[in-house]
């Protein structure tokens, strides 16, 4: 199979314009003839099918959950990037796509980056004035901040809620939609088969999760907008029911799966405190803005500081290894993620971790605190305070900016941020990987698009921050109701697709089979105990480091642990009914399988970019090395049970020069 | 280390079914959440062939608002301004007895154990809780400036995350405050200034036609909003809807 | 019209009506109570046999009075009804009752609050309104003519102890309806701001004790002083 991206031609700042005006287009008569599915209402699905509507096509809209709201963009807490330059840093369209592409490891599309970059600005635009109540400044205008793995303030934000209030933005254009009927809301369904008709995407089989009952739903076009798969993991910062089902049936269907092994291990989450956890809590990447990272330089310290004998504040200033300072000067805590993250497990490794496990570092906020607390003790003219006094003031600044995330962070940890440094430590966070998509984020089958975290197209190895919420609305507002005129053009005298056809009921005999299957075996261990021991062999074996050797015992590990999953799984309940435990075990079957394929795919990688780090390409001072040379391809894959095949896309360079990347 | 606690759940097959309390002793440590607590149950149960408890979750961040719970007589639990699932067993003492009871509400129809369906909240956004603006018809973002303590207020009221512990708190299963803070977070802004009239007007019809109690300034709602939204919000929709009616056109 | 019906059959066009009777009432509390407390005067009844005279005869006051009187069986209709249709709406309750103490119980007893006031004014509206207007009472002249001696009537019931007693009672309960009614009326018109409302909810805290306490001094101090 050839890989076609179909990128047009032209340069590439006109690449997307001129796509634009000649891309087909389908009347508004015929839009009204045309439905179009789209799973998921995250900020890729809502945005995407309150666009859709209100262009003019019909639109189902499929959620698992009970209310479009709840997905899972909600919990993105720090900010959007748009090159709006409002700060006049420099910033410019070319420096966002610039800045993308480097952090991403020169492991994602040019074109579709550039793109990315210039829908951007757009997307602020919009969210503006849907009312989303981004934060302002004094004189009412929008303000920014700066971001980990660059150098100019491009993001936007409200508080650390800013996922909250751009989906709330979306699920309100979306709310309007379905209450003029364009869009049909299906909540609480899940997608759990592709339906193919003539090779193309015409439909899926979804399961109420309520009654349990099976529907087939028809329409011309399928959009998959229904996230990424990091709680392969079982832990990560995931909420508990994402996952990879919609997408990995697909996968079943013959979509290819693109980069599976590019996993974003997340710089700063709250530690793991016990064996019953069930997630992983993300404390937002601002904090590294005025937050300092260090551990103690002296292993004694942090031995003492695991058994509870010493507490971070104890460690006098001399005897603290700032280390992301030390060895990224020039970027500093602000390095990307994926080497902040690295750099954490570099130092518990050696034995310098500060909590009972020896799994994490501090995060400290005592300097910020000082330092603001002197600016607003200048601002208001006084003088001689002393240093608790300069730290209050300090501390009040700490809290307008950060209050919500301190408060969490107590919560959680039972500890008060304010008086002792957080603890932190790197945890499964985003998924680089995806399905395959062309320009059109359309997958190699017709009439199926990937948008947001689903698809693999716009982050290469490795995702900024910010840049997340920023792709799933870019994907959903500004590119897939242009470029899914390019399929469904064709398709303005395709009759309404009856969900009546044989590959209907075929399709849904087959998903029939499955829960059958899974009620069957009536073994004696939960679904929940096979995800989490699914969980600990990816993290140990396809996690933040990775070898050949410990790769080939994953994949093993995994294989053995399907077989055991099919014997000896026990599923309460029966299908007709609403029965979260099945609705589950659906899905981690699904991991079971896709698991092993991100450990096929990290093995078949044997260089470093990005999130995917392999201990045998590292230079002697342990940073990654890429090999463009062998690897500057996107390395998408058709599933097979046994052999999974692999086809490659050949990534082309022609506007940035592929540089070491270098944050000292 | 460690606490023992009795729990008391209901448990209700479905919508049909009367419902009634079963009790159940678990080890919970002080660092787990109170979801935790129940995963622990739950995978007890699945252990002896039994049916889980059934109850609602998604983030466990505090941020998705699909987590519930009536935890003893409390919607979300004992701690102010915390979601369920923020809730830590370290709150809770050894031996204590917890009840735990789904969100009450006779718009809120529980569709097993502990799990409602809280889809009338959805129904009142859609009758306009929205700027209808289509996507690619927007000035640029700086175009207004607003002002920067408005735009708090704004963001304070579209904090809600529609759990509807409001619903749960109020003794007259009023949507009040969930409704109020849609038109306060929309209706501060100029963006969302422009249509409030009818916003208000249809999102008020809406929550009576759903059949939501009508507030009378209790103030439960508030006190258990595990995100702080207040009455100011409810007194700005009642402005909004007299203004509305009395001057519209 | 429609648009008005529309408006009243919402919890907010409903509170409204129960926040605005509810305010005319609350000052018609204040009238009352300084009339009333002519009977502390040492005269014999003079003042307020002239106050209660005035009252029931000048056409101003007496349009007031029948406004009054429709306002508060508007206020007890509305109110009664909302509470049947709240309760309701709630449906099926938890079996564990949890109370905020940011909530006061007043508030969430209302419609009870309201029916013991609406049984006291029966009781109350019988022992001297009634008597009042069905020429029961005897009349006096203190030179500007007849006047009804309702002041007689008055201080021969403050003798009764069981009398005393539903007075006491009777403004116990109407001290409770006020602590949240007063703050709550201007939440029902929309007036809640930062700045003004703490100001509005002391004032009312301070209302709510201080008139009831003023109706119920004149009970006690004819049957232990007089």
């Amino acid at each position: 199979m050839t890989l076609e991206s179909k990128i047009p031609e032209g340069p590439l700042a006109d690449k997307w314009t001129n796509y634009k005006s000649t891309v087909p287009l389908v009347a508004p008569n015929n839009k009204r003839k045309l439905e179009v599915i789209v799973i998921g209402s995250g900020l890729a699905g809502a945005s995407a099918a309150a666009s859709l509507a209100e262009m003019g096509y019909n639109v189902k809209c499929f959620t698992f959950h009970d209310s479009p709201r709840r997905a899972h963009s909600i919990a993105a807490q720090g900010g959007i990037n748009a090159a709006k330059n409002y700060a006049n840093d420099g910033d410019s369209v070319y420096r966002l796509f610039y800045d993308t592409i480097k952090g991403g490891d020169y492991r994602s599309r040019e074109a579709n980056t550039y793109r990315l970059a210039e829908c951007s600005a757009s997307i602020i635009d919009q969210c503006v004035a849907q009312g989303v109540p981004f934060a302002r400044e004094y004189g009412g205008l929008l303000e920014n901040r700066s971001f980990g793995g660059v150098q100019v303030s491009r993001t936007f934000y409200a508080r650390g809620q800013t996922g909250q209030q751009l989906l709330i933005g979306a699920y309100q254009a979306l709310s309007r939609q379905i209450a003029t009927g364009k869009v049909k809301m299906y909540n609480r369904h899940e997608m759990l088969n592709l339906v193919l008709v003539e090779g193309k995407a015409r439909g899926i089989i979804a399961r109420n999760l309520l009654t349990g009952a099976l529907e087939r739903h028809g329409a011309h076009a399928v959009v998959l907008a229904s996230g990424g798969y990091g709680n392969v993991f079982y832990l990560s910062t995931n909420a508990m029911l994402s996952n990879a089902t919609a997408a990995w049936k697909s996968v079943k269907k013959g979509a290819l799966m693109a980069n599976p092994c590019y996993t974003q291990i997340h710089p700063t989450c709250i530690p793991v405190s016990g064996h019953y956890q069930s997630k992983l809590t993300l404390m937002s990447e601002s904090l590294r803005n005025d937050g300092r990272v260090w551990v103690p330089k002296k292993k004694e310290d942090a031995v003492l500081i695991q058994q509870g004998k010493k507490r971070g504040v104890d460690i006098p200033e001399e005897d603290r290894d700032y280390y992301l300072e030390r060895r990224y000067p020039a970027f500093g805590n602000l390095v990307p993620r994926d080497v902040a993250s690295r750099a954490a497990k570099v130092e518990c490794d050696k034995g310098h971790g500060v909590n009972p496990t020896g799994l994490a570092v501090f995060l400290d906020f005592a300097d910020a605190m000082m330092r603001y607390g002197r600016m607003e003790a200048s601002k208001k003219g006084l003088v001689n305070l002393s240093d608790a006094e300069i730290k209050a003031l300090g501390r009040q600044v700490v809290s307008d900016k950060y209050g919500n995330l301190f408060e969490m962070y107590e919560k959680i940890t039972g500890e008060n941020p304010y008086e002792t440094p957080m603890k932190i430590y790197p945890a499964v966070h985003y998924t680089m990987g995806g399905l395959w998509v062309d320009y059109n984020l359309e997958t190699n089958i017709p009439g199926l698009f990937a948008t947001g975290e689903c698809n693999f197209s716009d982050h290469g190895a490795n995702r900024l921050g910010a840049s997340a919420l920023m792709q799933g609305l870019a994907d959903g507002y500004f590119v897939l109701p242009y470029t899914i005129g390019s399929f469904l053009a064709h398709e303005i005298s395709t009759p309404k697709i009856d969900p009546d056809r044989p590959e209907f009921i075929e399709a849904e005999k087959e998903t029939k089979a499955q829960i059958d299957k899974l009620l069957s075996i009536n073994g004696s261990q939960s679904v929940e105990s096979f995800h989490r021991r699914l969980g600990q062999i990816m993290w140990d074996h396809c996690g933040m480091a990775r070898n050949e050797a410990g790769l080939k015992e994953g994949r093993k590990l995994v294989r053995a642990l399907r077989e055991e999953f099919y014997k000896d799984v026990f599923v309460p309940g029966s299908n007709e009914e609403y029965n979260p435990e099945l609705a589950k075990a659906i899905r981690v079957a699904d991991f079971m399988e896709l698991g092993e394929l991100m450990i096929m795919d990290a093995l078949n990688r044997s260089e470093s970019c990005g999130g995917h780090f392999r201990e045998e390409s590292a230079s002697p001072e342990g940073e990654a090395m890429r090999n463009d040379a062998e690897f500057a391809y996107v390395a998408a894959w058709k599933w097979d049970e046994n052999e999974p095949e692999m086809f490659k896309e050949p990534l082309e360079f022609k506007n940035v020069e592929l540089k070491t990347r270098s944050y000292k | 280390m460690g606490l023992n606690l009795k729990l008391k759940v209901w448990r209700q097959k479905n919508n049909k079914d009367e419902g009634h309390f079963e009790d159940y002793q678990v080890k919970a440590d002080e660092d787990m959440s109170f979801l935790e607590m129940l995963d622990v149950l739950n995978e007890e149960l699945v252990h002896e062939k039994k049916e889980p408890v059934a109850f609602e979750h998604d983030c466990r961040e505090g941020i998705c608002g699909a987590c519930s719970l009536v935890i003893n007589g409390r919607p979300h639990g004992p701690n102010a301004a915390t979601t369920t699932c923020q809730l830590h067993m370290r709150h809770f003492k050894d031996g204590q007895t917890i009840v735990i009871e789904p969100f009450r509400a006779s718009t809120f129809p529980v569709i097993k154990d502990l799990v409602v369906d809280r889809s009338a909240l959805d129904r009142i956004i859609q009758a306009g809780g929205f700027v209808s603006v289509n996507t690619g018809q927007a000035p640029d973002g700086n175009s207004i400036p607003i002002e920067k303590n408005r735009a708090e207020h704004s963001f304070e009221s579209a904090a809600c995350i529609g759990c509807g512990a409001c619903v749960a708190a109020c003794p007259n299963g009023s949507a009040a405050l969930f409704t109020s803070a849609k038109i306060r977070h929309l209706g501060l802004l100029p963006q969302g200034k422009v249509e409030e009239g009818t916003r208000v007007a249809n999102m008020v019809a809406q929550m009576n036609k759903e059949g939501f109690g009508m507030c009378s300034n209790i103030g439960a709602c508030e006190a258990e909003c595990p995100k702080e939204i207040t009455l100011q919000n409810i007194a700005y929709m009642k402005r909004a809807y007299i203004k509305a009616t009395f001057s519209g056109e | 019209m429609k648009w008005l019906v529309t408006f009243f059959e919402t919890g907010v066009g409903k509170k409204l009506l129960m926040g605005f009777t509810g305010l005319f009432l609350i000052l018609f509390l204040v009238v009352h109570l300084v009339g009333n407390l002519q009977l502390l005067k040492d005269d014999g009844g003079e003042a307020f046999n002239t106050y209660a005279h005035f009252m029931t005869t000048n056409p101003l006051i007496k349009v007031i009075a029948y406004g009054n009187y429709f306002f508060l069986l508007l206020h007890a209709f509305v109110g009664i009804s909302l509470a049947i249709y709240n309760r309701k709406a709630k449906g099926k309750r938890n079996a564990v009752a949890f109370k905020n103490p940011r909530v006061t119980w007043a508030s969430q007893n209302m419609a009870l609050l309201g029916m013991l006031i609406l049984a006291f004014l029966f009781m109350h509206m019988g022992d001297f309104w009634f008597k009042m207007k069905t020429g029961q009472l005897n009349v006096v002249d203190y030179g500007n003519g007849e006047v009804k001696d309702l002041f007689s009537a008055v201080s021969a019931s403050f003798k009764e102890l069981w009398i005393v007693i539903a007075y006491v009672i009777g403004q116990i309960v109407l001290a409770y309806h006020l602590w949240h009614g007063f703050q709550s009326a201007f939440q029902s018109l929309g007036v809640n701001h930062i700045k003004y409302t703490p100001f509005i909810k002391q004032f009312g805290k301070w209302y709510s004790i201080l008139i009831p306490l003023g109706f119920a001094i004149l009970p006690l101090y004819y049957y232990f002083f007089k």
